[in-house]
């Protein structure tokens, strides 16, 4: 039994085969994965995809010239069923079977389904693949009526492409304040005003009981206070489930995803997990999280092809998002958590700032909107361990890649 | 058909057929170019596939737009004069071949 089997060929199992092989990893690696498309871009699905912007070919992030240059082999359209650790075999739909010395699963996250009467009707979408997003986008062209389940970034951002297509836009939120989970008050606020501003009806507080509809098509959702809004299409986007059944079945511990250690390396030694379906410590969040990101797909990948070759290059950055929405660019790095401070960097007004957040005076996160600049010197302070004084930084006249300067030359 | 030649800094070169409507850093993560990173597939968030464009094409280019501007000013490895972000680059005519310098790192 030789060499790598990688189930998902997303970022982080595509990541993890290339920095495997180009550390030195010799042996045969093969990638498995039960979609039909090579490796394909996910951020612009629920923005340039929906809005024409980018064709389907141009999705394509790793084409077969890429997989011959590497020696990789790739297997589309073959889902990985079962996982036999003691035997080392993963056994695929049609009951073929590959054998390995090393095993990474990149299966990812699904979305989240919703459970009430009525969800399985025509006309209710997720938005996870790129067939999820032909789909919508084919519905969407025809819709008038939109109901968006979700104020997270998917709900988000497919509510300001439909906005910007001229649809009539409902976003049902459950909580008080929208993308809640990921962003401070401040923000909330301010996404709130630009997707109002954009004509979308944003409703807070609350949730949906049914959905209704004739012939099993979808006509209106029915909300928790009784009322109805109608809807000819619906995009749920109430959050993701790690794809961790295959590593569960084979006895690999599973909390909230496959628990990896900062390689990559499950409690197996030689199975490695990376990106949405593994939970790691991170340092710099100060517990372990499941993240569902691109960086934290490849930066982990990273590590985990690294230790594949027998290199050690342990996963520790910071955790970096981004969305984009109408002509906002909001950019995160960190996870803000429990913080207990906050300054405000810039006129919100304006529609450029960042906020900073700290948790016992050292800097944990900064959300930036269209300061692109200021994000990435963002990046670098938490990155150093270097925190500036909240009045540093509510000061926009102070300087902050100067620290980042003497940061680097004091490290030098 | 329309070429970039990435070349490295130890002067090893890879050169890639690219169409016009491809951005140079989709060309490289397609071919595997090493040391080219392009972890945000192009919304300008992340400044990780900055290159040095050849100094004589450099001028030839469409020059770059305040956002880029904004993120090359935060680039990890050395900015120069002709640093550019290669997910805002496309070979366009006249060129025939773009030649980029893969910078010492990107994070």
């Amino acid at each position: 039994m030789t060499g790598l089997v990688i189930i998902g060929a997303s970022y982080a199992g595509v990541q993890a085969a290339l920095t495997a092989r180009d550390a030195g990893y010799s042996q045969p690696i093969t990638i498995v994965c039960d979609e039909e498309w090579l490796p394909y871009q996910r951020p612009p699905l629920s923005k340039d995809f929906l809005l024409g912007r980018i064709s389907e070919q141009n999705l394509i992030l790793r084409d077969e010239t890429f997989f011959e240059g590497k020696q990789i082999d790739l297997v589309l359209g073959h889902r990985a069923t079962l996982l036999d650790l003691r035997a080392r075999q993963v056994t695929l739909a049609g009951d073929k079977a590959l054998e390995f010395e090393k095993l990474l699963i990149a299966t990812g996250s699904r979305a989240r389904r919703i459970a009430v009467e009525g969800a399985d009707f025509d006309g209710i979408f997720y938005l996870r693949s790129v067939n999820d997003a032909i789909d919508l986008k084919a519905r969407l062209a025809d819709a008038a009526e939109i109901v968006i389940v979700g104020g997270g970034f998917i709900g988000l951002e497919v509510a300001a492409s439909a906005a910007k297509l001229g649809k009539k836009v409902t976003v049902v939120e459950a909580s008080s304040r929208l993308l809640e989970r990921a962003v401070s008050p401040v923000l909330s606020a301010f996404l709130l005003d630009t997707h109002v501003r954009a004509g979308v009806d944003v409703m807070l507080n609350e949730t949906i009981t049914s959905f209704k509809g004739s012939d099993r098509k979808v006509s209106a959702v029915v909300l928790g206070n009784g009322a109805s809004v109608r809807a000819d299409l619906v995009l749920v986007g109430i959050g993701g489930v790690a794809n961790d059944e295959i590593a569960r079945s084979a006895g690999l511990r599973c909390t909230n995803g496959i628990v990896v250690d900062e390689h990559g390396q499950s409690e197996t030694s030689d199975i490695f997990a990376a990106g949405d379906c593994a939970n790691h410590f991170n340092r710099f969040c100060e517990s372990w999280v499941r993240l569902e990101s691109v960086q934290n797909a490849q930066d982990q990948a990273k590590a985990a092809g690294f230790a594949i070759a027998g290199t050690r290059a342990p996963y520790e950055s910071v955790p970096r998002f981004w969305s984009d929405q109408y002509d906002v660019k909001l950019q995160i790095v960190g996870l803000a958590g429990q913080y207990d401070r906050q300054a405000v960097r810039g006129a919100v007004d304006d529609g450029r700032f960042s906020v900073f957040y700290y948790r016992q005076g050292r800097l944990v996160a900064v959300d930036t909107v269209n300061r692109p600049g200021e994000q990435m010197a963002a990046r670098r302070l938490i990155a150093a361990g270097i925190s500036p004084a909240p009045e540093q930084a509510a000061d926009p006249s102070f300087d902050l890649k100067s620290l980042v300067t003497a940061g680097d030359k004091a490290g030098a | 058909m329309p070429r970039v030649r990435f070349v490295q800094r130890d002067g090893s070169e890879k050169s890639i057929e690219v169409g016009r409507d491809l951005s140079v850093m989709l060309a490289a993560v397609r071919n595997g170019i090493h040391g080219i990173d392009g972890e945000c597939g192009g919304s300008l968030d992340c400044a990780t596939c900055h290159v040095y464009v050849d100094e004589e094409q450099a001028s030839s280019l469409p020059q770059p737009d305040e956002e880029e501007l904004e993120l090359l000013s935060a680039v990890s490895g050395e900015r120069r004069p002709n640093s550019r972000l290669s997910c805002q680059l496309k070979v366009l005519p006249p060129l025939d071949e773009l030649v980029v310098h893969v910078p010492a790192r990107q994070s």
